[in-house]
């Protein structure tokens, strides 16, 4: 557990002395806002918010945030190790590959869980203007939180893949698109093919979260696809190890 | 326990390419080998399987009594390792590298603090604590890749090809680093530099397209290396004016004959200066002397052609 922790720090700072990330960061900050005020824009005419909730927010991240947010955040991690060549030092020293994977995907997480701080600020302005729901607000953050964890394991995944960040960036992006559009795509088809193409899907099981219920198999759902994707980015490097 | 690093049979194969083949040699606790061989050898692969980068495909590999494959971990930690490429993390500082590299290899945190000291004044890089791996020069940068790998105070030190690619001033403090940091561990150099390992090392294991062609002391290789050239000469006539004939021969160092002087058909080696051809010579002197030539021919040495392949002279190497 120690050499996990030593590993997450490492990159934890390593974000925080990027310019990259301040510029995610940014682009977070500016993107939630933007979405805030329009899931609430009556807050400019000064009535009373119409809908006290983030349920538009906690949907328009995992739509159109996480899907690019999570293959920058996770490109470099392994990519990078293997293109300078330090993954040798790293997977020779007394370090287990699963501590290696385990710790850079506490890092991604962090930084998420960070950015994600700044949206308490609208829950401020939301007791402050209207009346939310407490059950719905905890449920939608527990959600996203799990939803970010699936797609940062995917991403980690592409970025063991390769020794290139782009086209680890690229990879997972296009993952992240297929999962999320797995539920459009479900439509398509009819069905046994098209419950299962809609089960497998990222969306599917979101809405209950933000809808203020928290499913079991919903929760079971990101928790194995997290499990999934990253037992897979264990083996990647062990096969890097073994070739 | 035995050796602290024993290697038995070990095969590499990329794919169908053979880069090892039956490698086996054990180095003893406090001992300095040299792996000396031609680009292309087998050396990286060597060690890459030493310190548990790359499985074998075949054959054992053991540090500390751990087999690098069934206790990958606990040998692990008895390593300390230099790859050749020398890995940094070049946003870093030297003393964060340093403090990162200690906590993988499971230091405790007092401990790394001491050690950090110590290895920054023994690598010379007082001055450079705070500074970004990046912003160091080669010869810096190797430096920081020699106090990681030694500031675990590992039962083995695993260097390949310390002095590749740094100019030739930091390739002699190099050295004299490695020599100094020696002293209490057991070294595995690799190198494909001659004179490097008669410096460090107190014996060498030669290899060449994958196969552990010689081992032994620098000194006798020295002598093994001294320029000469050998013939091998059949000669059907009186023995000893036979031998005094041919010492007689300009550029000859050394005549033997092996076989006694019941017979007057007798086999001659001969040692001759390097770069000599001694066989027109050699056959006229037999003619001109009644005798009859029977054979006559070059001894290649398997052993000199590999050290023709290695780089012998420092200049051509930075
Ligand atoms: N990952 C690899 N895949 C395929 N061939 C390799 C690989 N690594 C090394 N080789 C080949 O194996 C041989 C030995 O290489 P190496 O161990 O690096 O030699 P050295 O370190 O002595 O120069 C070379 O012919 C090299 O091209
Ligand atoms: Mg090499």
């Amino acid at each position: 557990m120690r050499n996990t922790a030593t590993i997450a720090w490492k990159e934890i700072k390593g974000y925080f002395t990027s310019p990259v990330a301040y510029v995610v960061a940014l682009m977070f900050v500016a993107l939630t806002g933007y979405f805030f005020v329009r899931s609430v824009d009556s807050i400019l005419t000064g009535a009373n918010f119409p809908e006290a909730s983030l349920r538009g927010l906690m949907r328009q991240i995992s739509i159109f945030i996480l899907p690019w947010l999570a293959p920058v955040l996770t490109m470099r991690l392994l990519a990078e190790e293997q293109k300078i060549g330090t993954i040798e030092l790293l997977l020779t020293s007394p370090v287990r590959d699963w501590e290696v994977v385990l710790g850079k995907f506490i890092a991604s997480m962090t930084f998420f869980l960070a950015a994600l701080a700044m949206t308490l600020w609208y829950v401020l302005m939301l007791e402050w203007r209207g009346n939310p729901e407490m059950g719905p607000l905890l449920s939608g953050y527990l959600g996203i939180i799990l939803y970010g964890g699936a797609a940062m394991s995917v991403g980690l995944l592409a970025s063991s893949l390769t020794s290139n960040q782009i086209v680890a960036a690229v990879t997972s992006l296009g993952l992240l698109v297929l999962l999320t559009f797995l539920e459009v795509g479900a439509d398509q088809v009819t069905g046994v093919a098209s419950t299962i193409v809609g089960q497998l899907g990222m969306t599917t099981h979101f809405d209950d979260f933000v809808r203020g219920v928290v499913d079991t198999s919903n929760v079971v759902y990101y928790l194995s696809l997290m499990a999934v994707f990253l037992f897979l980015t264990v083996r990647s490097l062990e096969t890097r190890r073994w070739r | 326990m035995a050796g602290m690093v024993e290697v038995k049979n070990l095969t590499k194969y990329y794919g169908n390419f053979l880069a090892i083949e039956d490698v086996s040699f054990e180095v003893k606790r406090g001992e300095i080998v040299g792996f000396l061989g031609p680009n292309g050898a087998g050396k990286t692969t060597t060690m890459r399987i030493i310190t548990g980068f790359l499985p074998p495909t075949y054959g054992t590999a053991a540090v500390a009594g751990y087999d690098l494959v069934d206790k990958s971990r606990q040998a692990r930690s008895h390593i300390g390792y230099l790859p050749e490429t020398v890995p940094l993390y070049l946003d870093m500082t030297v003393e964060g590298y340093l403090a990162f590299m200690g906590a993988i290899r499971g230091m405790k945190p007092n401990r790394i603090k001491t050690r950090i000291g110590e290895v920054i004044d023994a690598c010379r890089l007082g001055d450079y604590r705070r500074t970004h791996i990046g912003k160091l020069s080669k010869g810096f940068r190797q430096r920081v890749g020699i106090a990681q790998a030694v500031l675990h105070e590992p039962d083995v030190l695993v260097l390949d090809e310390p002095t590749i690619g740094i100019d030739p001033i930091q390739v002699v403090e190099t050295r004299q680093l490695i020599k100094d940091l020696s002293g209490s561990h057991t070294v595995i150099l690799s190198t494909h530099i001659l004179p490097e390992v008669s410096m460090l090392c107190n014996r060498v294991l030669i290899i060449n397209e994958g196969l552990i062609v010689a081992e032994d002391t620098p000194k006798e290789l020295g002598n093994k290396l001294q320029g000469v050239e050998r013939l091998e000469v059949e000669i059907q006539g009186p023995r000893t004016e036979a031998l005094e004939a041919l010492q007689k021969i300009r550029g000859v160092i050394e005549v033997t004959c092996s076989t006694n002087g019941d017979s007057d058909r007798n086999v001659y080696k001969i040692q001759a200066r390097r770069g000599l051809d001694l066989r027109p010579t050699v056959s006229r002197t037999v003619i001109s002397n009644g005798w009859s030539l029977l054979n006559l021919q070059l001894v290649s040495m398997s052993l000199e052609e590999i050290f023709l392949k290695l780089t012998t002279d420092e200049e051509i190497n930075v």
